[in-house]
């Protein structure tokens, strides 16, 4: 069984997406990221009102093996970042896909949403 | 030599060669180095015909004579490389073939002993600069102020460094050469026009500064943080021994040379520069770390730490890919600063800035000079002379006296000199005698 939420959106960069009813988005990494990387030890992410790109990096997330750039899955504003998670980056381990939440996203163009992957498409990507 | 053995040091015979040659499936030598355009092969060499080693170490030895030798000579000569006591101690402990032959290993957890000597030499370089954490040490101190300042730019995602011009003109150089080609801009300001803005990724100050003097590092700090800037150091360890830790004035990183502990000078090298910052920045902090830690039967062990940010794992997005530790000469600069412990540091300091005082009063009494630094120095100061400095240090040497350093670029005829604890009265007041003299035509 897939440790996939079927209500999350996905890219081939390892990040999810959960779309809010308020045009907002909350952005983490998956269940498989956490778990490729390891024990995670610290979180760069971006500032707080911040307009990030499509594509960009974002910030970085390091393990007790390397360190991994984060991408941005979808545009806008940063609107909140998950400060429980930088003082405790084990969170991401715990829950990657709730309490180990990085940022929200005001979403800037919400056709965007349209390129990310189902769980079904992610799994196949990382089965392959 | 004989036909078995046609070279003293080359072990293979021609039999072995024609074997080799065998089996790679070459005909000859010069069909292996083919590759290579003749004319690079065997390049002609315009030299005299080889000396037998007896012959060798006599000409060798002629040379050297010619050399001024700092013990032979009095040296009053500092500007960034000092003459200081170093404890016996020292050179047998670095002489020992665990740490001689030694390199940073890539295994690094089975040199138990080569671990905990660096951590040793990052514990006393974090107590000596008031500083939270510390690299197992550098290539020099020019590069770890420039790295100090690509370290800033990180940190504040800001492109723009300030540089007091009262820093070493030789590290101001290496960071032109670290900083500008990764597009940073450097302003080289006096201190009265010290001015910072929201671009300002960091002050970069010299502690104390080239010419001797000491800045107010409290202000710099302050200057600095209003603007979210940080304040870099690059601080001289012996006048720690006795002037206020730079961290303590609110420092953000802090390095230096640590040659004038422990580390002879040696024309200039080998030296090791030291590195420390706040806990905040350390994972933007370039080289290695060493860690202390227990294993599963709480013994004590040490390891390298944060190694994912090094060039090994991260490669082009590493802290740094420049970066090089000295880890012998570190060593060598643990001991010695364990050897002479925080009574012996202020002492060797203390004295160093007591016979520099000295000096720049005898100097100052003789007619024809006079010295330029006001406000409180440590140990070197600069002298405006009568005549060139290029003939003073010509005319000093004549004496079996090494004069100070010319700075006439900056100051008109002046020479930087420096006093140490190895300087004796005598050789002080010689030295005011010569300069008078000297003035005075002879």
């Amino acid at each position: 069984m897939s440790e996939h939420p079927s209500d999350l959106r996905y890219t081939k960069e390892h990040e999810w997406v959960r779309v809010g009813d308020d045009g907002t988005a909350t952005v983490g990494i998956t269940f498989f990221a956490q778990d490729q990387l390891g024990d995670v030890v610290y979180l760069v992410l971006p500032k707080v009102g911040s307009t990030i790109e499509r594509d960009s990096k974002m910030g970085e997330v390091e393990s007790v093996k390397s360190i991994s750039d984060l991408f941005v899955p979808v545009s806008g504003e940063v609107l909140e970042i998950n400060k429980d998670a930088i003082d405790h980056p084990e969170r991401i381990n715990e829950a990657p896909h709730d309490a180990g939440w990085l940022i929200k996203v005001k979403l800037s163009d919400e056709t965007e949403l349209e390129k990310l992957l189902s769980s079904d498409e992610y799994d196949q990507i990382i089965a392959s | 030599m004989n036909d078995a053995f046609p070279h003293s040091y080359f072990p293979h015979t021609e039999t072995q060669r024609a074997e080799m040659l065998a089996v790679v499936g070459v005909g000859s030598v010069d069909e292996l180095f083919a590759d290579i355009p003749e004319r690079f092969r065997n390049p002609h060499f315009n030299l005299p015909p080889a000396l037998t080693e007896l012959e060798l170490g006599n000409e060798l030895g002629a040379l050297a004579k010619k050399n001024a030798v700092p013990g032979e000579y009095a040296s009053f000569l500092g500007a960034g490389v000092y003459r200081h006591f170093i404890p016996s101690v020292v050179s047998a402990m670095i002489s020992r073939g665990e740490f001689l032959t030694s390199y940073t290993p890539y295994q690094p957890e089975v040199s138990q002993g080569t671990l905990q000597a660096t951590y040793e030499f990052q514990s006393l370089i974090c107590e000596l600069t008031g500083m939270e954490a510390a690299n197992a040490g550098m290539y020099d101190g020019a590069s770890a102020m420039a790295e100090a300042g690509l370290m800033a730019c990180r940190i504040t995602d800001r492109d723009s460094v300030v540089v007091l011009d009262t820093v070493n003109p030789r590290y101001r150089a290496v960071m032109d050469t670290y900083l500008l080609p990764q597009g940073i801009t450097i302003n080289t300001v006096a201190l009265g026009d010290l001015a910072v803005n929201e671009e300002t990724a960091c002050i970069l100050a010299q502690y104390p500064n080239f010419y001797g003097g000491i800045e107010s590092l409290g202000d710099l700090a302050d200057t600095a943080h209003q603007v979210g800037a940080l304040l870099s150091v690059s601080a001289n360890p012996v006048a720690l021994g006795m002037f206020k830790a730079p961290g303590d004035f609110g420092a953000d990183i802090v390095s230096g040379e640590t040659q004038p502990v422990g580390v002879s000078m040696s024309f200039g090298g080998p030296f090791v520069g030291y590195f420390t910052c706040k806990d905040e920045y350390i994972r933007q902090m370039p080289g290695r770390i060493v860690g202390r830690t227990v294993d599963h039967e709480d013994r004590i062990g040490y390891v390298l730490t944060l190694q994912t940010r090094e060039q090994h794992i991260r490669r082009e997005r590493a802290t740094s890919n420049i970066c090089t530790s000295e880890a012998l000469i570190a060593t060598g600069t643990a001991v010695c600063l364990a050897a002479l412990g925080p009574g012996g540091l202020r002492q060797m300091a203390n004295l160093s800035y007591q016979k520099a005082h000295y000096a720049a009063g005898v100097i100052g009494e003789v007619t024809g000079y006079e010295v330029v630094n006001g406000g409180t120095w440590f140990h070197e100061f600069v002298v405006k002379c009568p005549q060139s400095p290029k003939e003073t240090t010509k005319k000093l040497l004549e004496r079996n006296i090494i004069g100070g350093l010319d700075v006439s670029d900056s100051v008109p005829n002046g020479m930087l000199f420096c006093a140490t604890e190895m300087n004796t009265k005598a050789e002080i007041d010689a030295l005011a005698d010569a300069l008078g003299q000297i003035a005075k035509g002879s």
